[in-house]
Protein backbone atom coordinates (compact mmCIF):
# COMPACT_ATOMS: atom_id res chain seq x y z
CA UNK A 1 0.00 0.00 0.00
CA UNK A 2 2.45 2.32 1.34
CA UNK A 3 4.98 2.54 -2.15
CA UNK A 4 2.07 3.03 -4.61
CA UNK A 5 3.22 4.75 -7.55
CA UNK A 6 1.73 7.98 -8.35
CA UNK A 7 -0.71 7.74 -11.53
CA UNK A 8 -1.22 10.66 -12.99
CA UNK A 9 -4.13 11.62 -15.83
CA UNK A 10 -1.51 12.13 -18.58
CA UNK A 11 -0.45 8.42 -17.54
CA UNK A 12 -3.64 7.30 -18.48
CA UNK A 13 -4.06 9.03 -21.70
CA UNK A 14 -0.70 7.34 -22.56
CA UNK A 15 -1.94 3.79 -21.04
CA UNK A 16 -5.15 4.04 -23.49
CA UNK A 17 -2.77 5.50 -26.51
CA UNK A 18 -0.47 2.27 -25.90
CA UNK A 19 2.81 4.41 -25.64
CA UNK A 20 3.69 4.15 -22.04
CA UNK A 21 7.01 2.04 -21.48
CA UNK A 22 6.65 -1.66 -20.36
CA UNK A 23 7.52 -1.62 -16.55
CA UNK A 24 5.11 2.19 -16.50
CA UNK A 25 2.44 0.31 -17.85
CA UNK A 26 2.69 -2.32 -15.52
CA UNK A 27 2.50 -0.06 -12.54
CA UNK A 28 -0.61 1.79 -14.66
CA UNK A 29 -2.22 -1.15 -14.81
CA UNK A 30 -2.23 -2.58 -11.16
CA UNK A 31 -3.09 0.92 -10.09
CA UNK A 32 -6.23 0.54 -12.50
CA UNK A 33 -6.68 -2.65 -11.23
CA UNK A 34 -7.62 -0.80 -7.54
CA UNK A 35 -10.14 1.56 -9.30
CA UNK A 36 -12.27 -0.29 -11.30
CA UNK A 37 -14.39 3.12 -12.37
CA UNK A 38 -11.22 4.26 -14.28
CA UNK A 39 -10.62 1.16 -15.26
CA UNK A 40 -13.91 1.67 -17.58
CA UNK A 41 -13.31 5.00 -18.36
CA UNK A 42 -9.60 4.34 -19.72
CA UNK A 43 -11.31 1.58 -21.62
CA UNK A 44 -14.22 3.39 -23.08
CA UNK A 45 -11.04 5.85 -24.40
CA UNK A 46 -9.42 2.67 -26.11
CA UNK A 47 -13.06 1.99 -27.66
CA UNK A 48 -13.64 5.60 -29.03
CA UNK A 49 -10.28 5.50 -30.85
CA UNK A 50 -11.01 1.65 -32.12
CA UNK A 51 -14.30 3.72 -33.29
CA UNK A 52 -12.64 6.39 -34.91
CA UNK A 53 -10.17 4.63 -36.68
CA UNK A 54 -13.09 2.59 -38.11
CA UNK A 55 -14.68 5.51 -39.09
CA UNK A 56 -12.07 7.43 -40.72
CA UNK A 57 -9.48 5.19 -41.92
CA UNK A 58 -11.41 4.32 -44.81
CA UNK A 59 -11.03 7.47 -46.36
CA UNK A 60 -7.56 6.45 -47.00
CA UNK A 61 -8.86 4.18 -49.51
CA UNK A 62 -10.96 6.01 -51.36
CA UNK A 63 -9.97 7.39 -54.88
CA UNK A 64 -7.89 10.67 -54.91
CA UNK A 65 -9.82 13.19 -57.03
CA UNK A 66 -7.78 14.27 -59.91
CA UNK A 67 -7.90 18.06 -58.95
CA UNK A 68 -6.25 17.64 -55.60
CA UNK A 69 -3.21 15.32 -56.98
CA UNK A 70 -2.74 18.08 -59.69
CA UNK A 71 -2.51 20.77 -56.62
CA UNK A 72 -0.13 18.74 -54.62
CA UNK A 73 1.74 17.97 -57.72
CA UNK A 74 1.91 21.41 -59.37
CA UNK A 75 0.65 19.56 -62.52
CA UNK A 76 -0.53 21.89 -65.13
CA UNK A 77 -4.54 21.72 -64.85
CA UNK A 78 -4.15 19.95 -68.58
CA UNK A 79 -6.72 17.49 -67.22
CA UNK A 80 -9.76 19.74 -65.33
CA UNK A 81 -9.51 21.88 -68.53
CA UNK A 82 -9.77 18.22 -70.36
CA UNK A 83 -12.93 17.55 -68.50
CA UNK A 84 -14.32 21.49 -68.84
CA UNK A 85 -14.42 20.46 -72.36
CA UNK A 86 -15.69 17.45 -72.30
CA UNK A 87 -19.02 19.01 -71.17
CA UNK A 88 -18.89 21.64 -73.26
CA UNK A 89 -18.93 18.63 -75.62
CA UNK A 90 -21.38 16.81 -74.22
CA UNK A 91 -23.45 19.83 -73.78
CA UNK A 92 -23.37 20.86 -77.16
CA UNK A 93 -24.17 17.52 -78.18
CA UNK A 94 -27.45 17.67 -75.36
CA UNK A 95 -28.45 21.01 -76.71
CA UNK A 96 -28.15 19.86 -81.02
CA UNK A 97 -30.27 16.99 -79.60
CA UNK A 98 -32.97 19.48 -77.47
CA UNK A 99 -32.87 21.88 -80.46
CA UNK A 100 -34.20 18.95 -82.68
CA UNK A 101 -36.74 17.33 -80.04
CA UNK A 102 -38.07 21.12 -79.67
CA UNK A 103 -38.38 21.25 -83.77
CA UNK A 104 -40.35 17.58 -83.36
CA UNK A 105 -42.51 19.62 -80.94
CA UNK A 106 -43.02 22.19 -82.39
CA UNK A 107 -45.52 20.65 -85.32
CA UNK A 108 -48.69 19.68 -82.67
CA UNK A 109 -49.96 21.96 -80.28
CA UNK A 110 -47.54 24.78 -79.15
CA UNK A 111 -44.43 25.84 -77.76
CA UNK A 112 -45.02 26.05 -74.25
CA UNK A 113 -44.15 22.24 -73.65
CA UNK A 114 -41.12 22.22 -75.95
CA UNK A 115 -39.51 25.25 -74.86
CA UNK A 116 -39.83 24.30 -71.29
CA UNK A 117 -38.32 21.27 -72.14
CA UNK A 118 -35.53 22.55 -74.12
CA UNK A 119 -34.51 24.42 -70.56
CA UNK A 120 -34.78 21.98 -68.12
CA UNK A 121 -32.32 20.19 -70.25
CA UNK A 122 -30.01 23.55 -70.28
CA UNK A 123 -31.08 23.93 -66.57
CA UNK A 124 -29.58 20.09 -66.01
CA UNK A 125 -26.25 20.54 -67.72
CA UNK A 126 -25.72 23.73 -66.16
CA UNK A 127 -26.32 21.61 -63.05
CA UNK A 128 -23.91 18.75 -63.66
CA UNK A 129 -21.52 21.35 -64.47
CA UNK A 130 -21.15 23.55 -61.49
CA UNK A 131 -22.30 22.14 -58.78
CA UNK A 132 -19.34 19.34 -58.56
CA UNK A 133 -17.31 22.63 -58.40
CA UNK A 134 -15.51 22.82 -55.30
CA UNK A 135 -13.19 25.77 -55.93
CA UNK A 136 -15.52 28.08 -58.15
CA UNK A 137 -18.89 27.01 -57.93
CA UNK A 138 -20.40 30.35 -58.76
CA UNK A 139 -18.76 33.87 -60.20
CA UNK A 140 -20.01 35.99 -57.28
CA UNK A 141 -20.65 34.31 -53.72
CA UNK A 142 -22.87 34.86 -51.55
CA UNK A 143 -21.61 37.62 -49.67
CA UNK A 144 -22.50 40.21 -52.35
CA UNK A 145 -25.98 39.00 -53.12
CA UNK A 146 -27.11 42.62 -53.33
CA UNK A 147 -25.07 43.12 -56.36
CA UNK A 148 -25.37 39.34 -57.92
CA UNK A 149 -29.09 39.83 -58.10
CA UNK A 150 -28.87 43.51 -59.80
CA UNK A 151 -26.36 42.20 -62.17
CA UNK A 152 -28.08 39.26 -63.46
CA UNK A 153 -31.10 40.92 -63.73
CA UNK A 154 -29.90 43.57 -65.63
CA UNK A 155 -27.90 41.43 -67.79
CA UNK A 156 -31.08 38.54 -68.28
CA UNK A 157 -33.52 41.31 -68.81
CA UNK A 158 -35.88 40.77 -66.45
CA UNK A 159 -36.32 40.88 -62.22
CA UNK A 160 -34.43 38.07 -61.40
CA UNK A 161 -34.44 37.20 -57.54
CA UNK A 162 -32.75 34.74 -54.76
CA UNK A 163 -35.61 33.15 -53.05
CA UNK A 164 -34.38 32.10 -49.37
CA UNK A 165 -34.41 28.87 -48.94
CA UNK A 166 -33.23 28.94 -44.96
CA UNK A 167 -35.93 26.74 -43.87
CA UNK A 168 -35.02 23.81 -45.88
CA UNK A 169 -31.37 24.07 -44.66
CA UNK A 170 -30.63 25.77 -47.98
CA UNK A 171 -27.72 28.85 -47.67
CA UNK A 172 -27.13 30.88 -51.29
CA UNK A 173 -23.93 29.67 -52.42
CA UNK A 174 -23.79 32.53 -55.48
CA UNK A 175 -24.86 32.70 -58.86
CA UNK A 176 -23.11 33.12 -62.25
CA UNK A 177 -24.68 34.49 -65.35
CA UNK A 178 -25.11 31.42 -68.47
CA UNK A 179 -25.48 31.78 -72.04
CA UNK A 180 -29.19 30.25 -73.01
CA UNK A 181 -30.54 29.89 -76.11
CA UNK A 182 -32.23 33.62 -76.63
CA UNK A 183 -30.04 35.47 -73.92
CA UNK A 184 -28.44 35.85 -71.31
CA UNK A 185 -29.58 33.46 -68.32
CA UNK A 186 -28.93 33.13 -64.45
CA UNK A 187 -28.11 30.61 -62.15
CA UNK A 188 -28.51 30.55 -58.39
CA UNK A 189 -26.84 28.02 -56.33
CA UNK A 190 -27.65 26.66 -52.76
CA UNK A 191 -26.31 24.37 -50.51
CA UNK A 192 -26.96 22.72 -47.41
CA UNK A 193 -24.24 22.31 -44.51
CA UNK A 194 -23.11 18.82 -45.75
CA UNK A 195 -22.59 20.34 -49.34
CA UNK A 196 -26.19 19.04 -50.59
CA UNK A 197 -26.85 21.13 -53.78
CA UNK A 198 -29.05 22.42 -56.08
CA UNK A 199 -28.93 25.25 -58.34
CA UNK A 200 -32.44 27.64 -59.94
CA UNK A 201 -31.87 28.38 -63.70
CA UNK A 202 -33.98 31.65 -64.41
CA UNK A 203 -34.39 32.99 -68.17
CA UNK A 204 -36.39 35.59 -69.16
CA UNK A 205 -39.22 34.48 -71.49
CA UNK A 206 -40.30 36.03 -74.86
CA UNK A 207 -44.06 37.73 -74.51
CA UNK A 208 -45.82 35.19 -76.57
CA UNK A 209 -44.76 31.54 -73.97
CA UNK A 210 -47.61 30.71 -71.97
CA UNK A 211 -47.76 30.17 -68.35
CA UNK A 212 -47.10 25.93 -67.43
CA UNK A 213 -47.66 24.14 -64.45
CA UNK A 214 -44.84 22.11 -62.82
CA UNK A 215 -43.13 19.67 -65.04
CA UNK A 216 -40.36 17.07 -63.86
CA UNK A 217 -37.61 16.07 -65.95
CA UNK A 218 -34.45 13.43 -65.28
CA UNK A 219 -31.13 13.72 -67.14
CA UNK A 220 -29.02 11.00 -66.30
CA UNK A 221 -28.92 11.86 -62.76
CA UNK A 222 -29.88 15.09 -62.02
CA UNK A 223 -33.59 15.78 -60.74
CA UNK A 224 -35.06 18.62 -62.94
CA UNK A 225 -38.83 21.03 -61.60
CA UNK A 226 -39.89 23.43 -64.37
CA UNK A 227 -42.51 25.88 -64.73
CA UNK A 228 -43.18 29.20 -66.66
CA UNK A 229 -44.21 32.08 -64.87
CA UNK A 230 -45.37 35.40 -66.25
CA UNK A 231 -41.82 36.87 -68.12
CA UNK A 232 -39.68 34.32 -67.09
CA UNK A 233 -38.58 30.44 -66.82
CA UNK A 234 -37.63 28.62 -63.55
CA UNK A 235 -36.01 25.20 -63.46
CA UNK A 236 -34.49 24.01 -60.18
CA UNK A 237 -32.28 21.09 -60.23
CA UNK A 238 -30.28 18.76 -58.10
CA UNK A 239 -28.83 15.58 -58.48
CA UNK A 240 -28.01 15.21 -54.51
CA UNK A 241 -32.18 15.56 -53.58
CA UNK A 242 -35.05 13.24 -53.76
CA UNK A 243 -37.93 14.27 -56.76
CA UNK A 244 -40.21 14.44 -53.25
CA UNK A 245 -37.97 16.93 -51.49
CA UNK A 246 -36.82 18.98 -54.93
CA UNK A 247 -40.58 19.41 -55.49
CA UNK A 248 -41.18 20.67 -52.07
CA UNK A 249 -38.37 23.22 -52.58
CA UNK A 250 -39.70 23.95 -55.87
CA UNK A 251 -43.34 25.32 -54.37
CA UNK A 252 -41.57 27.54 -51.65
CA UNK A 253 -39.41 28.91 -54.53
CA UNK A 254 -42.39 29.25 -56.54
CA UNK A 255 -44.01 30.93 -53.80
CA UNK A 256 -41.36 33.76 -53.15
CA UNK A 257 -40.93 34.86 -56.55
CA UNK A 258 -45.00 35.19 -56.95
CA UNK A 259 -45.04 38.78 -57.22
CA UNK B 1 11.29 11.14 -53.91
CA UNK B 2 10.85 15.16 -54.57
CA UNK B 3 8.19 17.48 -52.49
CA UNK B 4 5.60 17.44 -55.21
CA UNK B 5 5.72 13.40 -55.05
CA UNK B 6 5.43 13.28 -51.40
CA UNK B 7 2.51 15.73 -51.34
CA UNK B 8 0.54 13.35 -53.70
CA UNK B 9 1.12 10.58 -51.42
CA UNK B 10 0.43 12.42 -47.85
CA UNK B 11 -2.78 13.48 -49.81
CA UNK B 12 -5.12 10.67 -48.58
CA UNK B 13 -3.97 10.67 -44.70
CA UNK B 14 -4.60 14.73 -44.98
CA UNK B 15 -7.89 13.58 -46.22
CA UNK B 16 -8.95 11.45 -43.44
CA UNK B 17 -8.01 13.92 -41.08
CA UNK B 18 -10.16 16.99 -42.80
CA UNK B 19 -12.96 14.56 -43.03
CA UNK B 20 -13.05 13.75 -39.09
CA UNK B 21 -12.53 17.40 -38.60
CA UNK B 22 -15.17 19.15 -40.92
CA UNK B 23 -17.50 16.33 -41.40
CA UNK B 24 -18.45 16.59 -45.01
CA UNK B 25 -16.44 15.42 -48.12
CA UNK B 26 -16.90 18.65 -50.12
CA UNK B 27 -15.55 20.58 -47.00
CA UNK B 28 -12.87 18.16 -46.03
CA UNK B 29 -12.06 18.18 -49.83
CA UNK B 30 -11.80 22.06 -50.27
CA UNK B 31 -9.79 22.27 -47.12
CA UNK B 32 -7.14 20.01 -48.26
CA UNK B 33 -7.31 22.07 -51.85
CA UNK B 34 -6.34 25.09 -50.05
CA UNK B 35 -3.98 23.44 -47.45
CA UNK B 36 -1.98 21.84 -50.52
CA UNK B 37 -2.28 25.31 -52.24
CA UNK B 38 -0.85 26.73 -49.23
CA UNK B 39 1.73 24.78 -48.37
CA UNK B 40 3.07 25.65 -52.13
CA UNK B 41 3.43 29.12 -51.37
CA UNK B 42 4.95 28.36 -47.97
CA UNK B 43 7.14 25.67 -48.92
CA UNK B 44 10.27 27.73 -48.72
CA UNK B 45 9.44 27.99 -45.08
CA UNK B 46 9.67 23.93 -44.79
CA UNK B 47 12.97 22.68 -43.67
CA UNK B 48 14.27 20.04 -45.92
CA UNK B 49 15.39 16.80 -43.99
CA UNK B 50 12.14 17.46 -41.02
CA UNK B 51 8.85 15.95 -40.97
CA UNK B 52 6.75 17.04 -44.01
CA UNK B 53 3.91 15.48 -42.81
CA UNK B 54 4.12 16.80 -39.78
CA UNK B 55 4.80 20.14 -41.66
CA UNK B 56 1.82 19.90 -43.55
CA UNK B 57 -0.68 18.85 -40.32
CA UNK B 58 0.85 22.55 -39.33
CA UNK B 59 -0.35 24.22 -42.35
CA UNK B 60 -3.52 22.67 -42.83
CA UNK B 61 -4.56 23.67 -38.76
CA UNK B 62 -3.82 26.98 -39.69
CA UNK B 63 -5.91 27.19 -42.59
CA UNK B 64 -8.66 25.60 -40.82
CA UNK B 65 -8.72 27.88 -37.76
CA UNK B 66 -8.91 30.88 -40.21
CA UNK B 67 -11.32 29.79 -42.21
CA UNK B 68 -13.69 28.76 -38.99
CA UNK B 69 -12.87 32.51 -38.07
CA UNK B 70 -14.00 33.59 -41.43
CA UNK B 71 -17.42 31.54 -41.61
CA UNK B 72 -18.93 30.72 -38.78
CA UNK B 73 -21.86 30.92 -40.26
CA UNK B 74 -22.27 27.40 -42.43
CA UNK B 75 -24.14 25.82 -39.56
CA UNK B 76 -27.56 25.82 -41.15
CA UNK B 77 -30.79 23.80 -40.42
CA UNK B 78 -29.27 20.51 -42.18
CA UNK B 79 -31.10 18.32 -39.30
CA UNK B 80 -34.35 20.24 -40.52
CA UNK B 81 -34.39 19.00 -44.05
CA UNK B 82 -36.78 15.81 -43.94
CA UNK B 83 -35.85 12.11 -44.67
CA UNK B 84 -33.02 12.76 -46.71
CA UNK B 85 -33.15 9.29 -49.95
CA UNK B 86 -29.38 8.70 -48.72
CA UNK B 87 -29.51 8.25 -45.62
CA UNK B 88 -29.33 4.52 -44.93
CA UNK B 89 -30.53 3.76 -41.64
CA UNK B 90 -27.58 0.54 -41.38
CA UNK B 91 -25.97 0.21 -38.15
CA UNK B 92 -22.20 0.86 -38.97
CA UNK B 93 -23.61 4.28 -41.01
CA UNK B 94 -25.45 5.62 -38.36
CA UNK B 95 -22.58 5.05 -35.88
CA UNK B 96 -20.45 6.84 -37.60
CA UNK B 97 -22.82 9.96 -38.30
CA UNK B 98 -23.31 9.90 -34.61
CA UNK B 99 -19.30 9.82 -34.08
CA UNK B 100 -19.30 12.66 -36.23
CA UNK B 101 -21.93 14.45 -34.83
CA UNK B 102 -20.20 14.09 -31.29
CA UNK B 103 -17.02 15.30 -32.94
CA UNK B 104 -18.50 17.99 -34.43
CA UNK B 105 -19.52 19.45 -30.72
CA UNK B 106 -15.78 19.34 -29.58
CA UNK B 107 -14.28 22.80 -29.70
CA UNK B 108 -11.96 22.67 -32.71
CA UNK B 109 -8.79 22.90 -30.81
CA UNK B 110 -9.50 19.60 -28.49
CA UNK B 111 -10.76 17.80 -32.17
CA UNK B 112 -7.76 18.69 -33.46
CA UNK B 113 -5.60 17.23 -30.69
CA UNK B 114 -7.26 14.20 -30.28
CA UNK B 115 -7.47 13.28 -34.14
CA UNK B 116 -3.55 13.97 -34.75
CA UNK B 117 -3.39 11.67 -31.59
CA UNK B 118 -5.84 8.95 -32.69
CA UNK B 119 -5.70 8.62 -36.46
CA UNK B 120 -2.07 10.28 -37.35
CA UNK B 121 -1.03 8.34 -34.11
CA UNK B 122 1.36 11.29 -33.38
CA UNK B 123 3.47 11.44 -30.84
CA UNK B 124 2.53 14.21 -28.36
CA UNK B 125 5.84 16.07 -29.03
CA UNK B 126 5.12 15.95 -32.90
CA UNK B 127 1.01 17.13 -31.82
CA UNK B 128 2.53 19.98 -29.38
CA UNK B 129 4.98 21.04 -32.17
CA UNK B 130 2.35 20.59 -35.19
CA UNK B 131 0.02 22.98 -33.17
CA UNK B 132 2.43 25.32 -31.58
CA UNK B 133 1.27 24.30 -28.27
CA UNK B 134 2.84 23.10 -24.71
CA UNK B 135 2.82 19.38 -24.64
CA UNK B 136 1.06 19.79 -21.19
CA UNK B 137 -1.59 21.94 -23.87
CA UNK B 138 -1.79 18.42 -25.43
CA UNK B 139 -2.41 16.04 -22.80
CA UNK B 140 -4.96 18.58 -20.98
CA UNK B 141 -6.90 19.14 -24.58
CA UNK B 142 -6.59 15.19 -25.31
CA UNK B 143 -8.51 14.41 -21.98
CA UNK B 144 -11.05 16.91 -21.62
CA UNK B 145 -12.03 15.53 -25.49
CA UNK B 146 -12.12 11.96 -24.90
CA UNK B 147 -13.86 12.75 -21.64
CA UNK B 148 -16.48 14.94 -23.64
CA UNK B 149 -16.73 12.40 -26.09
CA UNK B 150 -17.39 9.66 -24.26
CA UNK B 151 -20.24 11.45 -21.84
CA UNK B 152 -21.99 12.26 -25.19
CA UNK B 153 -21.57 8.71 -26.07
CA UNK B 154 -23.08 7.35 -22.76
CA UNK B 155 -25.44 9.79 -23.35
CA UNK B 156 -26.72 8.15 -26.70
CA UNK B 157 -26.58 4.86 -25.16
CA UNK B 158 -28.93 5.93 -22.48
CA UNK B 159 -31.32 7.12 -24.72
CA UNK B 160 -30.84 4.15 -27.17
CA UNK B 161 -31.59 1.95 -23.88
CA UNK B 162 -34.62 4.19 -22.27
CA UNK B 163 -36.12 4.07 -25.91
CA UNK B 164 -36.12 -0.02 -25.93
CA UNK B 165 -37.48 -0.22 -22.26
CA UNK B 166 -40.65 1.67 -23.87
Amino acid sequence: MSTEPTVTEADLQAYADGRLGVERRAEVESWLAARPEDAERVAAYRRLGDALRAAYDPVLAEPVPQYLESTAARRPRARRIAAVAGWITLGALLGALAGWEARDWRRPAGQPLAEGAVMARRAAIAHATYSPEVRHPVEVGADQEEHLVAWLSKRVGARVRAPKLDEVGMALVGGRLLPGESGPVALFMYQTAAGRRLTLYIRAEAKGNRETAFRYARENNVSVFYWIERDCGYAISSADLSKEELLHIATLVYRQLEP
Amino acid sequence: MNEAERLVELIPRLRRYARALVGDRASADDLVQDTLERAWAKLHLYRRGTDLRAWLFTVMHNVHVNKVRATRVTATLEDELPELAQRASQGDALLVRDLDRAIARLPTEQRSVLLLVTLEEMSYEEVAHALGIPIGTVMSRLSRAREKLRMMMLGQGAAAKLKVVK
